[in-house]
């Protein structure tokens, strides 16, 4: 079944043959229109005291915050299931769980311990704030 | 350590910071002194007998030429191996040490090594087994065995390849010095804080820079494999037709990549805690130990996975191999690996359960650990299943992977036993935590270093090894690894604790003897190993194979042993899981006309370089001599920067050479697939 292919394929250090895709005029407009208004918004929410409860400003100001970076990534990064045959997307969701992981687990973590193990907070000698 | 002495000059200090006679402990009078000594005489004798040897054969050209400054991905794997290989004996003769000292230290005796000493000698057994023998193991298995296993005629980053082979080998020197010049941490092999912060002298310093080298050399290793598997396999050779080996490989790799990182960045804080006095990990001034420790283990615990996963595949070429069929459950296999990976990111609290997170996290920490032998079990029965109704053939790499399953198995189930937090506040600290990460360590990666060793020297030098001393190896370590940790399990579950270089209960002894004389059983199955190359080097003629010798499955038997720089004259095009089996069956002819030139990278002496400079820089960071650090610091960069401009990176191999080899190269007709 097997039979020999023409040499070439396995050159080492060989950039590969895919195209790398660079985004059209388009695209980048969208991103820079779109990453403009999520600017503005939190901007505007923050400065004119728009709403009168302080944590809805805060959690719509991080909410759009994700969005932007969602917008960075598809617009300005490239990032599709497309590119690098979903690889690139593949290690973006891998990246993902793993920060998640570590520092949501971390934050946990320490919270929990400094509960339980650290009772004197306010008189330790050496605190310095 | 206080610094200044008030006849030394002031020269002396800028010219060698810190580094001063007393930091010699081999001028020492006293025993431990007197021990360093000894150990330094064998050394230099040794080290002249060889040096002097490769001067006299004159192979400094050739070993330069040929080796240090290679980019082939196989000339690289069996370097590691050979790093591998003398780190173990450095990392074992530690071990004998504490052995020895625990045998005889009770009650009155206090042994021979002061608590000091000895709390030296754990911390490097600690960091040398891990880093630089099973580290160094996996790293060179990985590189010799995947690149050609997916049809590939190097890896995808040659050049870095080298490099990272000569940052692990200057953190491995780096190691080597603190035995002569200064002392080594005694903070245990992860460097706990406060301990870490509070120790003077070069010892934590030595560990930090040790690490940092290998370290690099790690993540580098990574990121070239991933790319390698990703964008390098032979056509027609899709995910789910790739070898388990590679798979693993690649598992292994992407763990590299996520977690080397955090090791890198907790030592980088630690350093600046101990250079700078910053108050990341110190007790007092808003600093915190305990998230030390929770980040050294967001690296750790991976870290034992990234050890055996590569592991688990080395068992998965061997069983079918020779069980003579393919392996059982290959998918369950691959996601088995990719679970593991992903559920290896979420247990790193089990290592410190004691350390007062409270019931919900330790529950949550406590059930993902058990969860993860689940995976881990599928792969057991895959293997076991790929056995039934096989044709088992008992050889040598055959013996370790079953000694393998036995010792592994109860590793396995002693750790689901201190994944219950309630039992780990009994055993932890405890030897019966030792005994059981020994158990997994020994009995997973180190069998499984064995027996990929003995399957896949035949094709890596073109004869096999002996069987006798392979058997003589085997059964030794199988036994003295029983005997020298069962009493360890005994004691730990009667709450004797680790890192003691004195114990008053003499009723302990007897265990301790025992466990000594398994550790000297283990001594023999290393000296029976050693034998065993010695033995096959010299009956190599006798013991020469072709370019499949066990009926193998995969793509690198079909090259020849050893295989050419090239790998393969013609890249393979793959149909099936398990190719060369595939191939075989369809009656492959090798071509035999009509080769092209091939293209590949050229050796260079940038790695080498740049390493030696690194570890200068290091040396000089650990001893505070700023002048050197900088100008070494600023050679590195120079190195670099002049290596990107080494147009000279490549060259053609001829047809014609090409031709020639694959006329000459190693195939002998009756071991391609006759063998039974």
């Amino acid at each position: 079944m097997s039979h020999p292919t023409p040499p070439g394929h396995a050159a080492p250090a060989g950039h590969g043959d895919d195209a790398v895709h660079h985004g059209t005029l388009r695209g980048y407009l969208t991103g820079f229109v779109l990453a403009a208004i999520l600017t503005i918004i939190p901007f505007w929410l923050v400065m004119g005291h728009v709403l009168d409860n302080r944590w809805l400003t805060i959690s719509i100001v991080l909410a759009l915050a994700v969005v932007q970076i969602l917008v960075h990534i598809i617009y300005f990064l490239h990032l599709d299931a497309h590119s690098e045959g979903g690889w690139n997307l593949m290690a973006f969701i891998f990246t993902v769980v793993l920060v998640v992981i570590v520092l949501g687990a971390s934050i946990w973590v320490m919270y929990n311990e400094n509960a339980n193990m650290m009772p004197m907070p306010m008189q330790h000698p050496y605190q310095s704030k | 350590m206080p610094e200044a002495t008030p006849h030394r000059a002031h020269v002396w200090d800028v010219l060698f910071g810190r580094l001063t006679l007393d930091s010699l402990p081999f001028l020492k009078p006293d025993l431990e002194g007197r021990i360093v000594l000894a150990t330094l005489v064998v050394v230099l004798l040794l080290g002249v007998a060889i040096l002097g040897l490769v001067t006299k054969k004159r192979l400094w050209g050739y070993l330069w030429r040929e080796w240090f400054t290679s980019v082939d991905h196989k000339k690289l794997g069996i370097m590691y191996m050979i790093l591998g290989t003398v780190m173990l004996l450095r990392g074992f003769s530690d071990a004998i040490m504490m052995r020895a000292q625990q045998a005889y230290a009770f009650g009155p005796h206090m042994g021979y090594l002061p608590p000091e000493h000895y709390d030296q000698i754990f911390t490097a057994h600690g960091a040398i087994m891990i880093f630089f023998v099973a580290m160094a193991y996996i790293v060179g298995l990985m590189n010799y065995v995947m690149p050609l296993q997916i049809g590939a005629r190097d890896v995808a980053f040659p050049f870095l390849n080298n490099l990272s082979f000569w940052f692990t080998f200057w953190g491995a020197i780096l190691f080597m010095v603190s035995l002569f010049v200064g002392d080594f941490s005694t903070a245990g092999w992860l460097g706990y804080p406060p301990v870490s912060e509070l120790q003077q002298g070069p010892g934590v310093d030595y560990y930090i820079w040790g690490l940092q080298l290998s370290g690099v050399g790690t993540l580098l290793t990574g990121v070239n494999f991933v790319t390698t598997i990703l964008k390098m396999r032979a056509p027609g050779m899709s995910m789910m037709k790739m070898p388990v080996f590679s798979w693993t490989t690649l598992c292994t790799s992407g763990l590299i990549i996520a977690t080397f990182p955090v090791l890198t960045a907790t030592l980088f804080l630690l350093s600046l805690d101990r250079y700078l006095g910053t108050h990341f990990f110190t007790t007092g001034f808003g600093g915190n130990v305990m998230m030390y420790i929770n980040l050294i283990w967001v690296w750790g615990h991976p870290e034992v996975y990234i050890l055996i996963l590569p592991i688990f595949g080395v068992y998965s070429e061997i069983v079918p191999t020779f069980s003579g069929k393919p392996l059982f459950g290959y998918s369950s296999m691959v996601y088995a690996t990719a679970a593991i990976m992903i559920l290896s990111y979420l247990v790193w609290l089990h290592h410190f359960f004691t350390m007062g997170s409270g019931a919900d996290v330790n529950s949550f920490f406590s059930l993902t650990t058990m969860m993860i032998s689940i995976p881990t079990g599928v792969k057991i029965f895959n293997w076991l299943f790929t056995m039934y109704r096989g044709r088992v053939r008992f050889t040598v790499p055959m013996l370790w992977t079953m000694g393998f399953l036995f010792t592994f198995t109860i590793g396995g189930m002693t750790g689901v036993m201190l994944s219950v937090a309630p039992a780990d506040f009994l055993l932890h600290n405890s030897l019966f935590l030792i005994a059981h990460f020994h158990n997994v360590i020994i009995g997973g990666v180190v069998f499984g270093v064995f027996a990929a060793v003995n399957y896949w020297f035949p094709k890596a030098f073109g004869f096999r090894l002996d069987e006798f001393w392979g058997k003589a190896s085997f059964w030794c370590w199988l036994v003295g690894f029983w005997v020298a940790f069962t009493p360890l399990y005994i004691m730990g579950l009667m709450g004797v604790t680790r890192r003691l270089s004195h114990f008053d209960n003499p009723a302990l002894q007897p265990y301790f003897i025992v466990a000594a004389f398994g550790a000297l059983l283990i001594a023999l199955g290393i000296l029976a190993f050693i034998i065993q190359i010695g033995v096959s080097i010299m009956r190599r003629k006798a013991y020469a194979v072709g370019g499949d010798p066990w009926n193998a499955r995969t793509l690198e038997w079909s090259t020849s042993s050893p295989p050419p720089a090239y790998n393969y004259a013609f890249v393979p095009n793959v149909h099936e899981r398990d190719a060369w089996t595939d191939m075989k069956k369809h009656g492959f002819r090798r071509p035999l006309e009509g080769f092209h030139p091939i293209h590949m990278p050229k050796n260079t002496a940038a790695g080498a370089v740049i390493g030696a400079l690194s570890f200068i820089c290091c040396f000089a960071l650990v001893w505070y001599i700023w002048w050197l650090a900088v100008a070494s610091f600023v050679g590195v960069v120079a190195a670099s920067i002049t290596h990107t401009f080494n147009y000279r990176r490549d060259f053609h191999i001829g047809a014609d050479e090409v031709r020639t080899f694959e006329h000459t190269g190693n195939w002998q007709p009756e071991a391609q697939g006759a063998n039974a």
